[in-house]
């Protein structure tokens, strides 16, 4: 794999991560528990969503081959999507959508920091915008699994539950491949145990508030970023690409 | 020869769509224009937020008004780096901001206000301060949703960024 391969997959792994996260939220668009929380997660699709158009953008351009952002989220397979386990798993309650949204904040507060010393510039410039968007993100989350864990016995054991559930998602987040490694080299990335002390911190200090226990970081789920996923993504991407495969080149 | 005045001029009456009193010269997200020596503009554009839906509206408004002003070659460009601020807005446009019933941002130096936590947004109805938060996500990626406990009016602000 040459540097320009490399940080192409570098660049499509930020962009599917925030991708599939925000189809995830979009779903609970017109169901939401509330008003305001449905047009919360509108909104935060929206800042993913838009953020991922810009790093699809910026792949396309590195690869050359005159694909366009559509191609990259309408017309990859399933193995061809690198995202993170964590970002597909199921809306579940709200808790389980708090939770990951919240250990996915967790970790992109400090990436998107992070990036925006990245030697690539446009990397650079995304972050620089996802920064400030990412802080309302993990405010947003936070104060939702601070209420749930230190609210009514039931959301506490809910939240408990969506947390003791998804953390075995939460190593592949911090998985440094060969990729990554390259990454970090070129000073594109940063190191990911720099990025996991910034987590580490972030999640220690709301579950202390929020009354809930920490998981002990035992078998961890691993392979998103090599392409292998939970059985949730298929599904993800039947729905996703469902209108682009039954009309090819349509768009809007 | 068409002036870089002029298109300015006309840039004024482009309009944010979702908040269609403040142009897009007082959203402050025109960044440059030029005009090269065959009368090509070139309208250098930055978004607000990441996803905002809005950006591509206002390319193809800002086109649409040049051509119908006669401006043949008409190119919107967007730059994402410096990353837009609420700062940007200038004053006209906070203060329309405020006629129109939003709240205008605070300055992005007040990191309370960035983060809701110090809640010192007056209402831009009754212009009291004794005003709270409902949700930091509002009707659009740009504004968080508030309302005032004197007046009882629920009220959009502009979220500082």
């Amino acid at each position: 794999m040459t540097d320009k391969e490399a940080l192409f997959t570098y660049t499509l792994r930020l962009g599917d991560d925030l991708l599939i996260l925000s189809h995830r939220l979009s779903e609970w668009c017109g169901h939401g528990p509330v008003l305001e929380e449905d047009i919360a997660l509108a909104n935060r699709a929206l800042d993913h969503i838009g953020e991922a158009r810009n790093l699809y953008d910026h792949a396309v351009q590195l690869e050359g081959k005159g694909r366009t952002q559509d191609d990259l989220a309408y017309l990859r397979k399933e193995r061809d999507f690198v995202n993170t386990l964590l970002c597909e798993q199921p809306n579940g309650d709200y808790a389980h959508t708090i939770v990951r949204s919240f250990l996915f904040d967790a970790y992109h507060l400090p990436l998107a920091e992070a990036l925006t010393k990245s030697s690539d510039a446009t990397i650079a410039a995304i972050a620089a915008k996802a920064v400030k968007e990412a802080q309302y993100h993990l405010k947003h989350s936070s104060d939702w699994l601070i209420r749930f864990g230190d609210g009514t016995e039931e959301s506490h054991r809910r939240a408990q539950e969506a947390l003791d559930a998804l953390w075995t998602y939460t190593g592949d987040l911090f998985t440094q491949d060969e990729v990554h490694k390259a990454m970090v080299k070129a000073g594109i990335a940063p190191d990911l145990q720099t990025i996991k002390a910034g987590f580490d911190a972030t999640v220690d200090k709301v579950l202390d508030e929020a009354t809930l226990k920490r998981p002990a970081d035992g078998y961890m789920q691993s392979g998103g970023r090599a392409g292998k996923h939970s059985e949730h993504l298929g599904y993800i991407l039947a729905e996703m690409q469902y209108l682009q495969r039954a009309y090819p080149g349509a768009e809007w | 020869m068409t002036s870089q005045d002029h298109i300015l001029d006309l840039l004024q009456n482009v309009k944010d769509p979702e908040i269609p009193v403040i142009s897009v010269l007082e959203l402050g997200v025109v960044r440059q224009v030029e005009v090269d020596a065959d009368g090509k503009v070139v309208v250098t554009i930055t978004p607000t937020y990441t996803g905002c839906p809005a950006m591509d509206v206002m390319a193809t408004d800002i086109k649409k008004e040049l051509v119908e002003h006669g401006i043949a070659s008409v190119e919107v460009k967007q730059v994402l780096s410096p990353a837009w601020t609420t700062d940007w807005i200038t004053d006209d446009g906070k203060r329309k901001l405020k006629e129109y019933g939003i709240a205008p941002p605070e300055k992005t130096g007040d990191i309370r206000a960035l983060k809701g936590e110090a809640p010192m947004v007056p209402c831009p109805q009754c212009g009291s301060t004794n005003t709270v938060m409902v949700s930091v996500f509002g009707s659009t990626a740009c504004k968080a949703l508030w309302k005032c406990k004197d007046c009882l009016e629920p009220f959009d602000q502009f979220k500082c960024l």
